[in-house]
């Protein structure tokens, strides 16, 4: 009986103490985190798809609330007026979920430009989605409004020989960030506005 | 009769050198060795994990009731391992990005569990901190070695600098989980070879 009662105080102070600690290393190392992973993985996919902006759009970031997300928007700027929106979605790829950085142009709504951010597709094959020089390029300058498909689904996105399935997630990705974005459109126009001042 | 503090310490670095004379820890030995730098930080967090977990179940000896021991040991590493890759997210990043999953994993490595079983349990502290550090240290030193040969043969690179000239081929199937396993069995043979007597 003794010994019961010694184990389960034993493990309890344990596991207390641990959580305890590793909350507080957590809280410490939060903002960091952040920021690294902003700089680290957004970052250059944020940079490639804004090129040319005269602001830093890492750090011209706004958050909104969707629901019971919250999303972060990053902000270009092209000839002295903000108009282009930034924000990652996830699609469910091979191995994983595929994340995606997309950029919306909102003057003309059509799509700057869209990037993989994380993945853990297979190397040599959906991972090419991240350095193929012809897949992500492709979304530049499409259209907004209408789901986004691989040529083999009936839509206009050539897909990666070998990996339809990643080639589909960033497609469903890109489809639910045109939802996101038609969805928050108000609020977004209203932090853009805001933005100018 | 009891051996010397640095007979604890010396032993992890060739007689009980970890991978090769006790052949644990195989499984991070063998998949981020790709490089010398992937190498030394899987075995930094290693020693780290190692000694504080070594210092910690050695303090907490008498305490642990012997029918709960592996599960306290698996909270104390844990605890440990988890700090490990909160630090590591928050200042190393881009050496997180090539660890990636290993680094949790740590916490299964065989070595860890092993020594606290085996040594801590058994010891005080000086002597279990004595034996963490050989034993890390040595994982260490085996890790950067086979990332040397694996680096340098199958990129042509030793810590990201080119040793061959432009003309040199590199063998890619060096990097690839298969090189991993003949370099290891290669290096075991040698380590055999040198050490018989």
């Amino acid at each position: 009986m003794r010994d019961m009662v010694k184990m389960v105080v034993v493990l309890t102070l344990l596991s207390t103490v641990s959580g305890g600690l590793l909350a507080a290393i957590h809280n410490q190392t939060a903002a960091r985190i952040e920021n690294q992973i902003l700089e680290y993985v957004q970052g250059p996919a944020i940079k490639t798809i804004f090129k040319g902006a005269t602001n830093n759009p890492i750090a011209d970031r706004f958050k909104l609330k969707d629901g019971d997300v919250e999303r972060t928007f990053f902000v270009a700027v092209y000839d002295g007026t903000p108009r282009g929106v930034a924000f990652e979605t996830h699609g469910k790829g091979f191995g994983g979920d595929v994340g995606l950085m997309v950029g919306i142009d909102t003057k003309t709504n059509k799509l700057y430009g869209v990037e993989v951010t994380t993945h853990s597709e297979t190397p040599g094959m959906g991972a090419r989605a991240t350095t193929d020089p012809d897949f992500a390029p492709q979304f530049k300058g499409m259209n907004l409004g209408k789901p986004f498909k691989v040529t083999q689904d009936g839509g206009s996105v050539n897909a990666l020989s070998g990996a339809t399935i990643t080639s589909r997630a960033v497609c469903s990705a890109a489809t639910d960030a045109d939802k996101i974005y038609e969805r928050l459109k108000p609020q977004i126009e209203k932090e853009l506005k805001e933005f100018k001042k | 009769m009891a051996k010397s503090v640095t007979h604890e310490f010396v032993k992890g670095l060739w007689a009980e050198i970890p991978p090769f004379r006790l052949v644990l820890g195989l499984c991070p030995t063998l998949a981020v060795t790709k490089s010398v730098e992937d190498g030394i930080g899987m075995g930094v967090a290693t020693t780290f994990v190692l000694v504080c977990s070594n210092v910690l179940v050695s303090s907490l000896r008498k305490v642990i009731p012997s029918k709960v021991r592996i599960a306290c040991y698996i909270i104390v590493i844990a605890s440990f391992v988890t700090m490990v890759e909160l630090l590591m997210k928050a200042y190393r990043y881009p050496l997180y990005q090539s660890l990636g999953i290993f680094i949790p994993l740590i916490v299964v490595n065989c070595i860890i569990l092993g020594r606290a079983e085996a040594f801590a349990s058994k010891n005080n502290i000086i002597r279990s901190l004595a034996d963490g550090l050989g034993m890390g240290i040595g994982f260490t030193l085996s890790l950067a070695a086979l990332g040397a040969v694996r680096e340098i043969l199958g990129s042509g690179t030793f810590l990201a600098m080119p040793v061959f000239g432009p003309s040199f081929k590199p063998f890619h199937f060096m990097v690839e989980a298969p090189g991993a396993f003949m370099s290891l069995g290669l290096m075991l043979c040698f380590m055999n070879l040198v050490g018989k007597k």
